[in-house]
């Protein structure tokens, strides 16, 4: 029997929930780093028992953890308990929450300046890693998305991080902070392409490498953002939320936007809308079917000036035309009286089959269907806000 | 030796349970015994002050004999008290409620 592990980080913690592959009885483990923000904790693919998580705190900043154990015990990866704090030759051994913007005339690039709310150029500042992503091949090797806007790989396990700066080169200067921070959120690693990645960041919009991260190119054509920007069309500065794609088809992306639900037949090389019959096109998570590539899911909240779901109900849209036509999935959701939201890492898809959907929401609730959304049953409801939402299946 | 209290999330990235204690070498500063903290603590490298600035982070207050420290100069000597061990620095988050 297959078994599910989902990785949940809220305001306030992280907590591990276990079932077997029915998804009926959960076991809740946690919080673990109890009081901390817990942004994102992602597992590797190729050694499932590895897990990384963000672990921040406006207090005392950026920790970065990692369990080899499936949760069960952390370490932060430069400095293992109970080991000696320096190399055999004295030096300090990694400090696997350092986070510096490579500035290095080998590598690096200029540390310039970006946008501010206040139209003012500040420079580039670290505050947090927003999300973590794993590589497909190898369980050393995870990117870090953070704020201010970066993309930062490690190749031991987590201990040290190098800035992806080329990323910068793209019009960084235009890039700004949307509300919740100038964050680099999304990562997709293409399983077909090792050479390819796609990122997305608030507020600049998707980019892509097709050497590994040392050159990027600016992917938004065809988004429009009327009300957000001076020049609707603008090459960055478009507020994305997520985006998504299909293992099988990698050239297939799936785009939440600050407004508009997007999609791209052409690896980003062009966008239209997909939002059709949708009650309000703004939102922050999108995800894709397991098994079926045309199957994509959406959590509409009522605007960018009311983060919550609409009339109170909690309605997690399905599509099975790969985007236009919707239909709302509510059996099991709460629909009255309901003000929460979900976001942009807080949905998540597993591969059994059928195909499992979890959602975590603001007021603390996760919710699990077992058959690919048709009807929902919560997990656990009192948890605290919901930041993010990963499942494994084992 | 020098006595520090921390904050109690530091004190669970550091394992430790109450209070610390340092040898410091030379003049007993914020900024020696911050790097003799890291020192001995690795792992709370970055969260009571910036990796590269060494800036103490907006956040985090240095208080000894009932006295706010947080605004002196890391280079300034700190209380003899402390120095000497009979009062310990506190590291504290500062409050933030709302």
């Amino acid at each position: 029997m297959s078994g599910i592990r989902l990785l949940v980080g809220t305001r306030k913690g992280a907590f591990v929930l276990t079932s077997d592959g029915k998804r009926k009885q959960w076991d809740v483990s946690g919080p673990h780093f109890a009081g901390w923000e817990m942004y994102h904790l992602k597992g590797s693919p190729v050694e499932p028992n590895r897990i990384y998580a963000s672990q921040t705190s406006s207090w005392f900043g950026q920790i970065i953890q990692r369990s080899d154990d499936g949760g069960k015990t952390w370490c932060q990866p430069g400095t293992p308990p109970g080991e000696p704090t320096t190399t055999p030759d004295g030096s300090p051994k990694g400090e696997s929450n350092k986070f510096v913007y490579d500035t290095s005339p080998e590598t690096g690039k200029p540390l310039t300046t970006h946008q501010h709310y206040d139209g003012t150029q500040r420079p580039w500042e670290f505050k947090r890693v927003w999300h973590l992503e794993p590589s497909l091949t190898d369980p050393d090797t995870v990117y870090a998305g953070v704020e201010d806007a970066a993309l930062f790989r490690s190749t031991d396990a987590g201990q040290t991080w190098q800035e992806l700066a080329g990323l910068r080169d793209v019009k960084g200067n235009l890039w700004q902070p949307g509300a919740g921070g100038m964050c680099l959120h999304t990562i997709m690693l293409d399983r077909n392409n090792p050479q390819r990645i796609y990122v997305a960041i608030s507020a600049a919009g998707v980019f892509r490498t097709d050497d590994a991260g040392k050159t990027w190119r600016a992917v938004n054509r065809g988004l429009k953002s009327q009300y957000e920007l001076p020049d609707p069309d603008a090459e960055v500065g478009h507020c994305v939320h997520r985006i998504a794609m299909h293992p099988s088809r990698p050239n297939v992306l799936f785009m939440q936007k600050h407004w508009d639900v997007m999609r791209s037949d052409d690896g980003g090389g062009s966008w239209h809308e997909v939002s059709g019959n949708l009650p309000t096109d703004f939102g922050f998570p999108i995800d894709v079917h397991a098994h079926e590539p045309e199957t994509i899911y959406v959590v509409p909240i009522k605007s960018d000036s009311e983060h919550f779901v609409p009339d109170g109900k909690l309605r997690v849209y399905r599509s099975r035309t790969g985007g236009n036509e919707w239909e709302a999935l509510t059996n099991g959701l709460p629909q009255r009286d309901c003000y929460v939201n979900v976001l942009r890492d807080a949905m998540t898809v597993d591969s059994l089959d059928p195909c499992g959907l979890y959602v975590g929401t603001t007021g603390g609730q996760v919710y699990a269907s077992a058959n690919a959304g048709d009807s929902w049953e919560p997990i656990v409801r009192d948890l605290p806000a919901v930041l993010s939402v990963e499942v494994q299946t084992l | 030796m020098i006595r520090v209290v921390l904050p109690a999330h530091l004190r669970t990235l550091a394992r430790v349970g109450g209070e610390v204690t340092l040898h410091v070498e030379g003049p007993v500063t914020q900024r020696s015994v911050l790097e003799a903290l890291e020192t001995r603590y690795p792992m709370l490298r970055g969260t009571i002050r910036d990796h590269v600035t060494l800036k103490r982070r907006a956040f985090v207050r240095f208080f000894a004999c009932e006295q706010d420290l947080s605004h002196e100069s890391p280079d300034a000597p700190l209380p003899d008290v402390v120095a000497t061990g009979a009062e310990p620095l506190l590291i504290v988050g500062a409050m933030a409620g709302g």
